[in-house]
């Protein structure tokens, strides 16, 4: 971890300040002025999870967030810019509260702070830093495994945005420190009402040597609603990170690019995300793995499926810069509407001898031989090409403890339910 | 009669592959199709299963005394016909166990029913393996043996066969041998067989173990003999598909 010296706190100021207007390098580029900054304390705290309405209750299931909380190791609550609801009192293993808190609580945290995601990168990211750095405004959730701990149960966190034209704004940090292991199940939601709103989300996640986070997370967002992730992810000696990324609702527009900084010793980094592109959504997300460490392995695959007028561009790039390091990106798509399209960038680079990086993409409409094997088993089409585009999406979840693994599969089942 | 075609003549791309086959199968009787590759064998079955792109031009298919040419794949699989491909494709995300459920009208949050399980011991197959996705990095044998008991899930009526025994090894012939006769009825005596088939084969190897009541010789679109598969078989072993062709221009 590279200490940052006191003028950090200015340089966040004045980068964000200069990249306040500065276009991200992908997807449609959003007027930030169309939506409105809500104060962090707008709403009222609640005592209990139960407290919430029935259909809210219904749209965080939706996404994984539990509101009895069953086999949970915690939970977050963030509706709009106030953090509503936090139970850390659940596992001795883990840390969880509001950065604005976590902050206060630990000094260092400040150089995790604006670490590996750069204030500067766009004008969401500026956005999110003025509003930390001038107003004052410290949304987003702190998650840290103590060092040792293995918790099986996952933290749940819900980001909600409850209000018409609401720009939220969050900062999450993560932290596992030293041979401990972590899993979080994040969901992001709308309420039902809400027709334009906006989520920018910053989350820098570091994984000390020997640990293990995963990283489970369900967006649900509204018809126009613009949604710009920032998410970045260190990795050191011999730790693992593994993202599950599932999309099926439509949303107005979505671009995001994580990336993994396999910086340790074998360490290792696993994406695999499921797009499912419905109305008139345009999808951009990529997963990017950095392999910097000796042994080092990095593994992206996605599935994607466009229909109606979706859009989805599916990136995924892999970066070799020492010897002994693999990668392999895998990035498949179907387009079962002649409206849709789904444009496919695979990326491989390699800046060492001795490594070994592959790729394979294949972009196109449902097998007619599938169809008809199916149907010639009494199957009527219709079924037939729901069946195949359900198994094309069904995704192995690798590397959750088993009960999380039948949750998220059922997860993904629900949410293909929809589409 | 089971299944009856008469004149019928399948275009396939705009080449007429089929041009005037005539075919009678009665209940309780298996036939063997043989011919040369390219004579048009797979693309009667197809046909028969009415898949897109195998455009009846002529003729007509009665299955159970009714035309089925205006019916889709699916719903003449319901009235009760079958299929085992030769290569059939992968499907990803589909498990073998999953589709079996769904053959043998079983709910699919459902454990497999013990009647499927034990057919699946019977065919040599683990419960790892039913977790797996249909046909995907099977082995040729793995292939045969789990269309076959698809087909045991389905308990067809009337069961094409396209080259069951294809790229299998003696002792699994023998295995699939003796569940195609279960498919055939030929557990029963001749009289009391409902069940009826159609198998396509090179080799005629199958033969051994499945007993048929009649062979056709499929040459260039057209059924040029028919008869007892035994001396047809013998006939073609001694003097090639040739033999056939002569055969049919001396019946004509």
């Amino acid at each position: 971890m590279v200490l940052m010296d006191v003028l950090s706190v200015r340089n966040v100021y004045s980068d964000a300040e200069k990249a306040k207007d500065k276009k991200a390098a992908l997807g449609v580029d959003i007027e930030l002025e169309n939506f409105t900054d809500e104060p962090i304390n707008a709403l009222d705290l609640i005592d209990d999870l139960d407290d919430l309405s029935k259909e809210t209750k219904e749209s965080f299931l939706k996404v994984g967030v539990d509101a009895k909380e069953e086999n949970r190791a915690g939970s977050f609550l963030q509706v709009d810019q106030t953090n509503i609801f936090t139970n850390n009192s659940i596992s001795d293993s883990i840390e969880l509260m509001n950065i604005g808190v976590a902050l206060d609580k630990y000094s260092w945290l400040e150089d995790y702070v604006w670490n590996i995601v750069k204030p500067d990168t766009d004008k969401y990211t500026a956005k999110a830093a003025l509003r930390e750095e001038k107003d004052g405004i410290n949304s987003g959730y702190f998650v840290r495994s103590l060092p040792g701990t293995k918790e099986v149960f996952p933290v749940q966190a819900c980001m909600f945005i409850s209000d018409e034209s609401v720009l939220q704004t969050a900062h999450n940090i993560i932290i596992a420190e030293e041979n401990s292991e972590l899993h979080l199940i994040t969901g992001c939601a709308t309420g039902d009402d809400i027709s334009s709103a906006m989520h920018v989300g910053v989350s820098e996640i570091y994984l000390k040597p020997g640990s293990k986070i995963t990283f489970t997370m369900v967006h649900n967002w509204a018809e126009q609603v613009e949604v710009r992730p920032r998410t970045s992810i260190h990795i050191g000696d011999n730790a693992t990170y593994i993202n599950n990324y599932i999309l099926a609702s439509p949303v107005r527009s979505l671009q995001s690019y994580p990336t993994a900084y396999c910086n340790g010793k074998n360490s290792r980094a696993i994406f695999q995300s499921i797009q499912g592109g419905v109305k008139d959504s345009i999808i951009d997300m990529g997963s990017r793995v950095i392999l910097n460490g000796e042994g080092a392995r990095g593994e992206v695959i996605s599935r994607a499926v466009a229909q109606d007028e979706s859009q989805i561009y599916a990136r995924g790039h892999l970066a070799g810069n020492v010897p002994t390091v693999k990668g392999h990106l895998e990035c498949h798509g179907l387009v079962l509407s002649d409206d849709s399209f789904i444009y496919a960038v695979p990326e491989l680079e390699a800046s060492s001898a001795n490594l070994e990086m592959s790729h394979e993409a294949a972009v196109g409409k449902i097998s007619e031989d599938e169809i008809n094997y199916l149907t010639s088993r009494g199957i009527a089409e219709e079924d037939a090409e729901s069946m195949i585009v359900r198994g094309f999406l069904n995704m192995d979840i690798t590397g959750l403890p088993d009960e999380l693994a039948q949750h998220t599969q059922n997860m993904i089942d629900m949410t293909l339910d929809g589409m | 009669m089971l299944l009856e075609i008469e004149n019928l003549a399948v275009e396939v791309s705009g080449k007429r592959v089929l041009k005037d086959i005539n075919l009678s199968i009665a209940e309780g009787e298996t036939h063997v199709l043989l011919g040369p590759n390219g004579a048009g064998k797979s693309t009667l079955f197809l046909t028969i299963l009415g898949f897109p792109n195998y455009n009846v031009v002529n003729g007509t298919i009665k299955f159970k005394g009714q035309d089925i040419a205006e019916l889709s794949t699916a719903e003449r699989v319901k009235l009760g016909i079958g299929v085992s491909f030769q290569t059939p494709p992968a499907i990803r995300g589909v498990s073998v166990g999953d589709l079996l459920k769904i053959i043998s009208n079983q709910d699919v949050n459902d454990e497999l029913s013990p009647r499927m399980q034990d057919l699946a011991k019977q065919l040599k197959f683990s419960d790892e393996f039913l977790d797996r996705d249909v046909n995907l990095g099977f082995s040729g044998g793995e292939v045969k043996r789990s269309e076959i008991l698809q087909l045991l899930a389905q308990m067809p009526d009337f069961t094409m066969f396209d080259e069951p025994d294809s790229g299998v090894d003696i002792e699994n012939v023998e295995l699939l041998a003796s569940e195609i006769g279960t498919l055939l009825d030929k557990d029963k005596p001749q009289g009391a067989r409902k069940r009826s088939g159609l198998l396509i084969t090179h080799l005629g190897y199958i033969l051994n173990f499945v007993s048929a009541d009649k062979a056709h010789v499929l040459i260039d679109g057209v059924i040029s003999c028919s008869g007892n598969p035994t001396e047809i078989l013998e006939d073609i072993r001694k003097n090639g598909f040739n033999g056939c062709v002569e055969c049919a221009q001396c019946l004509q």
